[in-house]
């Protein structure tokens, strides 16, 4: 589980970790948006320039990113793989099989698509690594107000998506304990056939179910005897402001739109 | 030798930049049929070192012994299943480990995993049902139905099932009432004492140090300060406040005491059974008047 970084925070002190995280979710988005313009190699290579530019203002070592993609790597080099021996007919053919085909515009697109998957994946990790869970959900939250117009109970999925998050971290430390209580009991995780694998997950999943219906029990009791009624009509502690720096950051991606749509003209 | 470990340091996530040290060069042993407690301030490695005493967590470095079995940061997970049968484990709050329909198949579960015929396994759950102090009536109850203190028993009988040699409780009275504390208490010191298992004590409860424990291990920030008899970890008072550790609470009435004059020819009495026996032992020597 220690691989994993995606979906992390790197506490540090840079000034993407200082933006407004409503910005810098509304960027994430945008970008992937930008990532789908590009559509030759000159406006990929602006994009990896810009990528690069965003990591390199992170402070967060290039290595960290490397790791983060090595186990998703697979799931890229297969969709890649796919794109490149079963494109439709075009351009050059360099290699043709019964319904295998390599061509020069499969080569061409995946090429694109893993250049594509690697930027979205860098940039939503810098997201992650660089924003901490709690304002993930208090941007989103933020984000998500205009929708109160179209009667969807904006601030109870804000309340019910705050504390999931808040919950990540409580429910795989539950998870791991349970999981070394049961390995000393002589249960062997990961080792097996896929059925007796199954079935030694149920001894981690009952606990697991029934840790946190106990834990929502608790936690909706406590809730209440502190006075939460239902989430209309609260005031809020955390305030974000939009700062400079944040106006900034679309200066840039302004520039960075612009070059790409000239480059979509060549 | 029964636990011996030897340099052993830890690291979790090691070789990440999440890498944090846990332990650093602990070394102790433990006698055969030895009961010793480890106590320590919240965070000082005590969970992290008693997970290396079933290889929950392997040693990043040096190596450790239990019994027949040693464990070094290159010990296949293949080699760890006889060794996880000799040491049982009792988690802090191992009533979230509960999950078989009834009781019965729970305690049984542990032993059926280490190879035990599924109807011994289900005898033998009935006498461990007894022996932690719960009914036969409770054996096709389901364990979600119990309270808190009933559902630690049974927890801890499905450890106790699988007969091991080496006890291992991280706190194990922890939310439990004072009459579950004693019950809990007294049952591990006569398995301790009759079956001659080998038990390994993280506590907070200074008391229960002093009342059970043949051998203290004082830990802080990841490393071990000091091994002794209850006796002598307990005489040096001011170098325990050090350790964000304090006295039990006999002993703490006996230095009020002798901050009024009463000596304590045999050392600080660190149970209220060794305390009122000395007092008492003194007013028939000295009559009234001295108190």
């Amino acid at each position: 589980m220690s691989k994993f970084l995606f979906g992390r925070y790197l506490p540090l002190n840079s000034i993407v970790h200082r933006l407004d995280p409503r910005n810098k979710l509304l960027l994430s988005f945008c970008y992937i948006i930008l990532v789908f313009l590009a559509n030759n190699w000159l406006s990929y290579l602006i994009l990896i320039a810009f990528t690069l530019g965003a990591i390199r203002a992170s402070t967060i070592p290039l290595r960290i990113f490397v790791r983060g993609i090595r186990p998703l790597i697979w799931l890229i080099l297969f969709t890649v793989a796919l794109q490149l021996l079963f494109s439709p007919t075009g351009g050059h053919v360099y290699f043709h099989w019964t319904f295998i085909n390599v061509t020069q515009y499969g080569v061409v697109n995946a090429g694109y698509i893993f250049i594509r998957f690697l930027l979205i994946i860098t940039m939503s990790t810098l997201l992650t690594l660089s924003t901490q869970p709690l304002d993930i959900a208090t941007g989103l939250a933020s984000l998500m107000k205009p929708l109160r117009w179209v009667r969807v109970p904006v601030d109870t999925l804000a309340m019910m998506l705050s504390i999931a998050l808040r919950f990540v971290p409580t429910l795989m430390d539950e998870a791991q304990k349970i999981m070394n209580a049961q390995r000393a009991r002589g249960v062997d995780f990961g080792e097996g056939g896929l059925i007796k694998q199954a079935k030694a997950l149920l001894p981690l999943m009952v606990p697991l179910f029934i840790s946190a219906f106990n834990r929502a029990e608790d936690l909706s009791i406590a809730m209440e005897a502190r006075g939460y009624q239902d989430s209309e009509h609260r005031s809020q502690y955390r305030i974000l402001t939009w700062q400079r720096r944040d106006t900034v950051t679309w200066l840039i991606f302004a520039l960075g739109l612009a070059l790409i749509l000239i480059c979509r003209r060549w | 030798m029964a636990i011996t470990f030897e340099h052993v340091g830890y690291t979790y996530q090691a070789n990440t930049p999440l890498a944090t040290p846990a332990l650093t060069d602990v070394s102790f042993t433990v006698p055969d049929h030895g009961y010793l407690a480890i106590i320590g301030h919240t965070g000082s490695g005590k969970s992290t070192l008693i997970q290396q005493l079933n290889a929950l967590l392997k040693p990043t470095t040096g190596q450790l012994t239990v019994d027949q079995f040693t464990v070094t940061p290159t010990t296949t997970n293949a080699d760890l299943k006889p060794l996880r049968r000799h040491v049982g484990m009792v988690f802090q709050f191992p009533e979230s480990q509960l999950f078989a329909e009834t009781i019965r198949q729970d305690i049984a579960f542990g032993p059926q995993n280490f190879g035990l015929d599924p109807d011994k396994a289900l005898k033998l759950a009935d006498e461990m049902l007894a022996l932690v102090g719960l009914d036969a009536s409770y054996a096709q109850r389901s364990p979600f139905e119990l309270s808190g203190g009933q559902m630690r028993r049974v927890a801890i009988a499905g450890v106790l099932a699988m007969h091991p040699k080496v006890l291992v409780l991280d706190e194990p009275t922890a939310g439990l009432d004072p009459q579950g504390r004693q019950e809990m208490m007294s049952l591990f010191e006569r398995l301790h004492r009759e079956q001659g298992l080998t038990i390994v004590l993280v506590t907070h409860q200074m008391e229960d140090v002093a009342q059970y424990a043949e051998q203290v291990a004082v830990m802080q920030h990841g490393t071990l300060l000091r091994v002794g008899t209850p006796q002598e970890i307990f005489s040096d008072v001011a170098w325990l406040r050090t350790a964000d550790l304090d006295l039990p609470r006999a002993a703490q009435f006996a230095q009020k005491l002798a901050q009024r004059g009463v000596n304590w020819p045999q050392g600080l009495p660190l149970t209220a059974d060794d305390l009122a026996a000395q007092l008492a032992a003194q007013w028939s020597t000295k009559g009234v008047d001295h108190v």
